[in-house]
């Protein structure tokens, strides 16, 4: 692969958050480089979901620092992460599903979008010109993650692998640099989840995006990240490239039990 | 015709590359073709595709392309893919469009054949293919592919990017100025045009080589048929590789000039069938049926009062719509209410089916069912039927307006000649003939006789109208011991037409009268009994029922009715019949996988009931062994009722 992974995008020091009295994560420390694919993985309840939303703010964790390109964040809110590029697609779909699967991707587009609310409500001037420029790059994703036959299909009526990719053409309308991904592949069944790998993949190369991904699926994770994270009980059990991880005495045992 | 002998009768316009020329020249701001780009239509002028075929031809010279190459395309249909066809002719090369869908192997043999050096694709996955087999294809040099996604590490320096390609050849040609005009000025009405690959079921596929005088007398007998103009649009979504895209897509578009449409991708077809509009569409049988079961089952999920008025308006387009079609005489009352049906039903269900422009619309490639064939033109949709093969352009027979028939494919085109052979084969001579098969002299002078006339291989004949009426392949008909003809297929076909059944065998060659075989379609069989309270077990209990039975002679006796009207088959009456005791069934061998009869299987595995129908008995019993889908065997037997149908009195006319 040409893409070359940068230097530290993210960096994640000593990181612990509680909920009352139940600690979800303790003292975790890892980084995320530029234009690499990073997966945090570990059984149910090891506090993945929790991980992500500290990185995209929805979680304010007790104690670490949070260092985006070299500033500390100690407070990170979701509407800042968003600002600064980080965008996510979530476990469970996130989608109006009254609403088309353009419609949806535009949403994605909002941020970017500077005129006022009363200008977009009348569809006037500079509002107009700007729509239009920014339907030009929903439909770039739409082309890229090859939906043009749903383009004006409410998203409540399609197939949950659809639902999906359409969920993760609405991270991308957003132009993100780091690309959180929360389960995408969830429930899929195997053609799907190919399919989802592929556009994982093609994102990662095209655009040079910096993916961080949950997942279940262990192939599919050693398949497409270039580094995992293993978590345990709110605890990092390995840090590594997927060999290392994979070959780590105690991966194995929290993922096999004891004895193995 | 005129074309054959002299180019000067074209006014120049004997070749494609002179017909784009003439349009830019002449209608440079005509839209030529369209395309989605980003979810919204985009237009290209005739002026800006001569303008990039120029720039494509220029690139592919400047890679070395000669008078003589081929150039292998492959993709869905792409205004650059059909840009390069013009291009590969403007520079006396020939186009070979292949099957998108084919896997590298398939590929590799026409690949082989046709000794391809240069060949333009649609995408990545396009490449990889030849990727794969270009070692064994051996002579393949340059490969150009439209859309660059997936591309950037491919960095074999003979692949190239068609933008870079069209730059290379704006660069060329302003150092070259001439080059392009000389080549086109060379043309010849004689060349070959293209080169259209036949599919192969039996033998090695055989490369079609069609000339420009071919295709483009082809096209204009279609366009002056059809009166069709400049101002038309076609979605163009058939394989570019078919002979019929080649000429709707290709001849007819740039002899009537006509705007061609390429699909966004092969799943929104119906989609921008329905943006687009078009005035010009093709499709095969299946599809017009499967968009009647569309619309049937949406009725049933409609309100009251909506299907109410859907069956009456429907009742009234089934007793006049056609006449209305054709400009037939039809009385006051049936024209009022079927204006009023127009408003309130067939206009909203043409615009839901994208079909509200249409002028002409045709299908081919199979018999089409006539209730559905007539359902389209009842609410004005002017569907009709043509016949053709690669070989012949895919023109030989077109419906003329005002005189369509179901069953029929309409009379002998301009300028085509029909003869019917004695074995009832259907030969057909004229300007649109191929030139020859690629090297397979052999092969042409198989297919061409003596006279000049191509030989179809499909069995038929030319009713009273002068319509010709294909009934099966030449080496399936054979002779009842009277010596008139027998046409298997045709009355099963007839037979099958019923929805009550399913599959037919009829038998009379070498023998005094036909009978036949017939099995019961157990669904709707079945149904028709449950609405009558006739009780069954299953299907060989069924088929044995006597209303069953009464019920199918009613259909053998309507076929019957059917036949007598023409001569040709008049005496293929079906005498007598019986209703099988099992479905046929390829694990029993009696169908081929693709659900055709093994007739002489079949045959010789029913001998007892064959000579049970020609030796007058009045009922049969036998015993089957059948093989289950879990691999158990098992044995029907049953004593099946042979039965008589009524017959007509052939009426010969004094020839």
């Amino acid at each position: 692969m040409s893409r070359e992974i940068g230097g530290v995008i993210l960096d994640l020091q000593n990181i612990s958050l509680r909920f009352g009295g139940v600690k979800a994560l303790s003292d975790i420390s890892f980084d995320v480089r530029e234009h690499e694919i990073r997966a945090i993985i570990g059984p149910n309840g090891a506090g993945k979901s929790s991980m992500l939303n500290v990185i995209n703010g929805v979680y304010h964790p007790q104690e670490g620092r949070i260092l985006f390109r070299g500033e500390e964040r100690t407070q990170m809110d979701p509407h800042l992460a968003a600002r600064h590029g980080i965008s996510r697609t979530f476990q469970n779909i996130a989608l109006f599903k009254g609403m088309s699967v353009l419609d949806n991707i535009m949403t994605g587009r909002n941020l970017k979008m500077k005129s006022n609310l009363l200008l977009q409500a009348i569809w006037w001037g500079p509002a107009r010109s700007e729509e239009l420029e920014h339907r030009a790059r929903v439909e770039e994703i739409i082309d890229f993650l090859e939906i043009q036959h749903i383009r004006k299909t409410p998203v409540g009526r399609l197939p949950y692998g659809l639902q999906k990719r359409v969920d993760l053409g609405r991270a991308l309308a957003m132009e993100p640099q780091i690309l959180l991904l929360d389960e995408p592949m969830a429930g899929m069944n195997v053609e799907e989840k190919q399919d989802m790998c592929r556009f994982i993949l093609d994102v990662n190369d095209q655009f040079g995006t910096t993916i961080v991904l949950i997942e279940h699926d262990m192939g599919v994770v050693m398949d497409i990240s270039d580094r995992v994270v293993v978590l345990d009980y709110g605890r990092k059990i390995g840090d590594g490239d997927p060999d290392e991880v994979r070959s780590s005495p105690e991966v194995i045992k929290a993922y096999l039990g004891a004895g193995h | 015709m005129a074309v054959q002998a002299s180019s000067g009768s074209l006014g120049g316009l004997h070749t494609f590359p002179r017909l784009l020329l003439d349009h830019a020249r002449n209608r440079p701001d005509a839209p030529a073709m369209r395309e989605k780009y980003l979810g919204i239509w985009q237009t290209l002028s005739w002026a800006e595709v001569a303008e990039r075929v120029r720039a494509l031809a220029c690139g592919l010279a400047e890679l070395g392309f000669r008078r003589g190459d081929n150039l292998a395309i492959i993709g869905d249909n792409r205004p650059h893919l059909y840009m390069m066809m013009s291009a590969a002719q403007a520079l006396g090369g020939v186009p070979v469009p292949l099957y998108q869908d084919a896997v590298a192997n398939e590929m590799l043999f026409v690949m082989q054949d046709a000794g391809i050096r240069f060949a333009v694709v649609e995408d990545q996955e396009q490449v990889d293919k030849l990727l794969e087999i270009m070692a064994q294809v051996g002579t393949l040099e340059h490969i150009i592919y439209d859309d660059a996604r997936g591309m950037r590490h491919y960095t074999q320096p003979f692949l190239h990017d068609i933008q870079e390609l069209i730059e290379m050849g704006r660069i060329h040609d302003r150092n070259h100025p001439d080059v392009f005009d000389n080549e086109v000025r060379k043309g010849h009405h004689d060349d070959v045009s293209v080169m259209l690959y036949t599919s192969g079921t039996t033998g090695k596929p055989k490369g079609v080589c069609q000339t420009h005088a071919a295709f483009i007398s082809a096209a204009q007998g279609g366009v002056q048929v059809d009166r069709m103009s400049g101002d038309g649009d076609i979605l163009s979504y058939l394989p570019m590789a078919w002979v019929g895209d080649h000429l709707f897509s290709y001849a007819q578009a740039l002899v009537a000039g006509f705007t061609i449409n390429c699909p966004e991708s092969a799943e929104t077809v119906m989609t921008d069938l329905r943006e687009i509009g078009p005035t010009y569409y093709f499709a095969p049988p299946r599809v017009f049926e499967s968009l009647l079961t569309s619309v049937m089952i949406r009725m049933e999920d409609a309100g009251k009062i909506k299907q109410k008025l859907f069956h009456y308006f429907m009742g009234v387009a089934k007793r006049c719509g056609g006449a209305i079609l054709d400009g037939k005489p039809v009385g006051a009352g049936d024209r009022l209410q079927y204006w009023l049906g127009n408003i309130l039903i067939y206009g909203p269900l043409r615009n839901v089916l994208g079909m509200s422009r249409i002028r002409v619309a045709y299908t081919a490639g199979a018999a089409i069912g006539p209730e559905l064939f007539s359902f389209f033109r009842s609410i004005g949709i002017n569907l009709k039927q043509l016949y053709g093969q690669t070989e012949t352009c895919a023109y030989v027979c077109l419906q003329p307006d005002g005189q369509v028939k179901a069953d029929t494919v309409g009379a002998p085109a301009p300028s085509v000649e029909i003869r019917i052979a004695a074995n009832g084969e259907v030969l057909v001579r004229g300007p649109m003939l191929l030139k020859g098969y690629y090297k397979r002299p052999d092969a042409t002078a198989e297919s061409i006789n003596s006279e000049g006339y191509f030989m179809t291989g499909d069995a038929g004949f030319l009713d009273a109208d002068g319509h010709l009426k294909i009934i099966d392949r030449a080496k399936d008909v054979g002779k009842l011991s009277s010596g008139a003809m027998f046409a298997p297929n045709y009355i099963e076909n007839k037979l099958k037409f019923f929805q009550h059944i399913k599959e037919a065998v009829c038998f009379g060659h070498e023998r005094d009268m036909v009978c036949a075989f017939v099995n019961i379609d157990v669904g709707a069989v079945g149904n028709w009994a449950e609405r009558r309270g006739i009780a069954y077990s299953g299907y060989t209990d069924l088929a044995g029922k006597p209303e069953v039975l009464a019920l199918i002679r009613e259909c053998v006796e309507k076929v019957n009715a059917d036949l007598v009207h023409d001569a040709m088959v008049a005496d293929s009456q079906i005498h007598r019949f019986l209703v099988l005791h099992k479905e046929l069934d390829p694990d029993d061998d009696e169908l081929t996988r693709t659900r055709k009869v093994r007739r002489n299987f079949v045959a010789e595995k029913y001998r007892v009931l064959i000579d049970a129908l020609y030796g007058g008995k009045d009922s049969q019993f036998i015993e089957t062994e059948v093989k289950f889908e879990d691999g158990r065997r098992g044995k029907v037997s049953a004593d099946l009722k042979i039965i008589d149908a009524k017959t007509f009195p052939v009426v010969k006319k004094a020839a």
